[in-house]
């Protein structure tokens, strides 16, 4: 077995992994962008259990079961992050989430600013 | 070449074919299934490198679990069917980043491995897994469960808009607010 074949296999992975992360504008296909990332570390790691010897038999292996742990935890409250995002604008696109909060107040989040966002949001979608 | 090498070529080329169009589909849902091949094909990757368990939690969580998940949310923002103009950026520095990460670490790795060839060990079935899990990695197992039912709480804290705010959401009034917010949220 040569492992140059899936490590290569891997770099190409994590490169596609970051160019849809900084490419996509839909919140939904930066989270997959993400798990293509995860699934290129988890390939390096299973290879390097066959190319290294270590003292812990397997210890790649190991390591790849807890990254898929670590990336399903996180596409949980990735995804339960991008649905509020959607509740209070309308929208998932993250070059136009606010990097800092309007000057308003910080407690309207959940009351009835949301409506107005969403409404104007839908608006703008239907002018597009 | 061996039939090994063949099959670790052929299924990455399939993967990486199947991660291209991952990133550059314009459907929504299309990029759901493109990602649920590239995945999977992984998962033979890893059958052909000996990785029995990894290849089958892989299938179980990663294609079971995590592409429906992310199809769950395609389908809760109101993805449009068909294909969509406004999903990307402009690519250039994208395409520079990432072409030159995954350029560099190709560079890096071709350069570290070479030709060479490697014996496969023996599979890394149930059994052996386990055994090193439970033995010598038994507190990072434990901590990831600790995580899990963290991120478990954190995913419907963040999701329920009713809890975890601070102020008056406990009078009749701002509830009733909430519940008004709730379901205008919902529509």
């Amino acid at each position: 077995m040569r492992p140059v074949i899936p490590y290569v296999t891997a770099a190409l992975l994590f490169g596609l992994g970051v160019y849809g992360v900084l490419r996509r504008r839909n919140a939904v296909l930066v989270l997959m962008a993400v798990e293509l990332m995860l699934n290129a570390v988890n390939l390096i790691l299973v290879t390097a259990d066959t190319t290294a010897r270590s003292v812990l038999p397997h210890s790649g292996q190991v390591f790849a079961l807890f990254v898929i742990v670590l990336a399903a935890a996180e596409i949980g409250v990735g995804l339960a992050i991008v649905l509020q995002l959607y509740r209070l604008r309308a929208s998932v696109a993250v070059d136009e989430v606010p990097l800092t909060e309007p000057a308003g107040s910080p407690q309207t989040a959940g009351a009835p600013e949301p409506a107005a966002v969403g409404t104007t949001g839908r608006d703008a979608e239907a002018g597009r | 070449m061996t039939g090994a090498d063949l099959l670790l070529l052929a299924l990455g080329a399939v993967a990486v074919g199947a991660g291209v169009l991952v990133v550059t589909t314009k459907h929504l849902v299309r990029a759901g299934l493109y990602l649920v091949v590239c995945l999977g094909v992984l998962a033979g990757d890893y059958l052909v490198l000996g990785a029995e368990l990894v290849a089958w939690v892989q299938v179980l969580i990663y294609v079971g679990a995590v592409v429906v998940l992310l199809l769950f949310a395609v389908m809760l923002t109101r993805a449009p069917i068909g294909a969509s103009d406004d999903l990307d950026r402009p690519g250039w520095p994208a395409a520079l980043i990432g072409g030159g990460a995954g350029l560099g670490l190709t560079v890096l790795l071709v350069h570290a491995y070479r030709w060479s060839t490697v014996a496969l060990p023996g599979a890394g079935t149930a059994e052996r897994l386990g055994e090193q899990i439970f033995r010598s990695w038994v507190l990072p197992f434990e901590v990831l469960s600790v995580l899990l039912l963290s991120a478990l709480v954190g995913a419907v804290v963040l999701s329920r808009p009713d809890i975890g705010r601070p102020g008056p959401a406990a009078d009749g009034v701002a509830s009733q607010d909430v519940v008004d917010a709730d379901s205008g949220g919902r529509r």
